[in-house]
């Protein structure tokens, strides 16, 4: 349908616009609301996906919950705007070291990556109808996938104990 | 969606829209309303008048309230980041309207024969309804925490932080509230919920869930205070201590769309509040195309109840809050949703009542 | 007419943003969205080809990867802050104390 390929390329725009300036320019606090509005533009994909069980808790969990976080540490941390040691003016693929490479290898693996991706399937269009519900994902996680949910009960305890020990100033 | 029109009748696609349009003003003169009716409530429960100058009753108060914050001069504090402190006041007040265009607020209705076919009363019809309320609720804490941030005072900064972690440590019990209702109702879809409370055990009692899951409908109306940062939650925001939180630095029509942003919160929460528990439009003497009014009735009852507790109770200290949220709250939900578990893997679906 | 082959493009742009990232920036937040953009890719993959073989593992796994994103950048925070105290900085190249 013509909306849905509108709607496609609008998601995608945003997702690909938003998480090039995450990496792009300065300010942390902006980096994070750009991650939080390439996220929503995820989100959406995954509604045209006919998924919309991962869409909300993509909001709930990334856009709600682990952004938050981030926003927090910098603004409690004050983060300073990165400092430049390099001439901005230069283009990323002649600028020196890391970023260099940084900039070749995502040349290089978009190349690899598309190339490899698009090989398998000869139209790679959808299988029509035969969406899950919700009440498919839970009988599903419960039963056929119990062993890795009991798994990340017990990595988000280890997580949470570890985050506080970590982050807990030396008593003197 | 098709536009299907009769030859008498309006189209369905034209009825979409105006359905859009009215929730959208309903919501707004809901706050309105809201402003007087908590002044008029406070004054009741101070024996003392309250508004009565403007308008008859004072009914035209929030007219005047809303004019005086027009004209107000609009100030931005020097160092502030201008994006943020601009897009701040945005996000709290999308965030509150966006979450009532998944709450069904009546029965399917006609429009008294105008319609070529049933319009649910609800401006979005999605089977993950319960889920899209929880996840906009907790993006609304970015209007608080940026609107903390960037007007670059320390009482603004404290305030948001603070007000920001009651929200999110709330959230947690709201959604295992939620989730014991789900666990009852075995449908995420707000309209499938509401429905299965219709009718009445026994002739006379209405099958809610509140009389299945009092304890939960107890957690979920709490959390619902502290997430709309009101009393006795609402330190941060509290007159004696930080100032005014994290809006101390706003004025005019941005301090305008905080207040707005707050009072749709509550009217929202106590919509789904009606919706989960008191079984939304059902009711008795009523059709179907008319429980909208008992869905009013519900959610005036709970908004009272809102504004009573603001001027009854004192207020909860920071760190009591949040102990009583984590210590408290939190573990009473988890035990309300095992209890509930173990009621529907005994009893059945709906514990077979 | 959007098919798997679209979204799976998409996935690998994102994924390459994200690896740019993490060699790019000389901030160690900005490192740790970049991973996050680089699991959210994955996921988008995920969904796509949950959505292909009409099955409701891709959305599950999906469930399973932001569990462990959301471990992964408390843990990952933690240490940030923590480093943070020692040097007052956020930058990489100054935690180079194990170097020769």
């Amino acid at each position: 349908m013509g909306s849905e390929a509108t709607l496609f390329y609008l998601f995608g725009a945003v997702a690909v616009l938003a998480s090039l300036l995450v990496i792009g320019q300065r300010n942390p606090i902006y980096s994070v609301l750009l991650l939080i509005a390439s996220f929503g533009a995820l989100s959406g994909l995954y509604v045209l996906l006919d998924a919309p069980f991962a869409a909300v808790i993509q909001i709930i969990v990334y856009a709600g919950a682990i952004m938050v976080l981030f926003l927090f540490v910098v603004m409690l941390l004050n983060a300073p705007h990165e400092d430049t040691d390099y001439d901005e003016r230069t283009h990323p693929l002649l600028r020196p070291g890391p970023m260099r490479f940084g900039a070749v290898l995502a040349l290089v693996l978009i190349v690899e990556l598309v190339w490899a991706l698009t090989k398998g399937s000869e139209s790679g269009a959808f299988a029509g109808g035969s969406t899950s519900s919700v009440a498919d994902i839970g009988r599903s996680l419960f039963t056929t996938y119990a062993f890795p949910f009991e798994v990340t009960s017990i990595l988000i305890l280890v997580a949470m104990v570890g985050a506080v020990v970590l982050a807990r100033r030396e008593e003197q | 969606m098709n536009s299907v029109s009769s030859g008498t009748g309006i189209p369905l696609l034209v009825a979409q829209i105006g359905l859009t349009l009215f929730v959208f003003v309903a919501l707004l003169s809901s706050a309105a309303g809201m402003v007087y009716v908590e002044r008029k409530v406070a004054a009741l429960l101070q024996q003392r008048l309250g508004p009565y100058l403007v308008g008859p009753k004072g009914l035209l108060q929030p007219l005047a309230d809303v004019i005086k914050l027009m004209f107000k001069e609009e100030l931005r504090p020097r160092a502030a980041d201008a994006f943020l402190f601009a897009l701040a006041p945005i996000i709290a007040a999308t965030c509150a309207f966006a979450a009532f265009a998944v709450v069904p607020f009546g029965g399917d209705t006609t429009l008294f024969g105008l319609l070529p076919e049933r319009l649910r009363l609800q401006v979005a019809d999605v089977n993950v309804a319960v889920l899209v309320v929880f996840a906009i609720a907790s993006m609304s804490v970015y209007g608080i925490v940026l609107a903390g941030w960037s007007s670059n005072s320390k009482y603004s900064l404290l305030g948001g932080l603070r007000s920001s972690a009651q929200m999110i440590s709330y959230e947690l019990s709201y959604g295992m509230a939620l989730a014991s209702v789900l666990v009852v109702a075995n449908s995420l879809s707000l309209t499938d919920i509401v429905n299965r409370q219709a009718n009445t055990w026994l002739g006379f009692l209405p099958r809610w869930f509140i009389f299945i899951q009092p304890v939960g409908f107890f957690i979920y109306l709490t959390a619902g205070i502290a997430e709309t940062n009101r009393a006795p939650f609402d330190f941060p925001e509290a007159e004696q201590e930080l100032v005014a939180g994290y809006h101390t630095e706003y004025s005019s029509m941005s301090f305008a769309m905080f207040f707005l942003a707050e009072y749709v919160n509550m009217v929202t929460v106590s919509a789904v509040a009606t919706d989960l528990y008191l079984g939304g439009w059902q009711g008795p003497f009523l059709p179907e195309s008319l429980g909208w009014i008992w869905f009013l009735l519900k959610v005036g009852a709970l908004l009272f109840f809102y504004v009573w507790m603001r001027w009854t109770l004192p207020r909860y200290r920071y760190d009591q809050l949040m102990r009583f949220g984590w210590k408290v709250l939190l573990p009473l939900s988890v035990l309300n949703l095992l209890a509930t578990a173990a009621g529907v893997l005994y009893f059945g679906s709906n514990l077979g009542l | 007419m959007v098919t798997l082959n679209h979204y799976l493009v998409l996935s690998a742009i994102l994924f390459a943003i994200g690896t740019a990232g993490v060699f790019v920036r000389r901030n160690l937040i900005t490192i740790l969205l970049s991973i996050e953009i680089m699991l959210n890719a994955v996921n988008l993959s995920f969904v796509a080809f949950g959505r292909a073989l009409g099955a409701a593992d891709g959305q599950i796994i999906v469930f399973f990867v932001m569990t462990v994103a959301a471990a992964e950048a408390a843990v990952g925070l933690a240490i940030v802050i923590s480093l943070f105290r020692h040097r007052e900085s956020l930058n990489p190249d100054s935690f180079t104390a194990l170097k020769w």
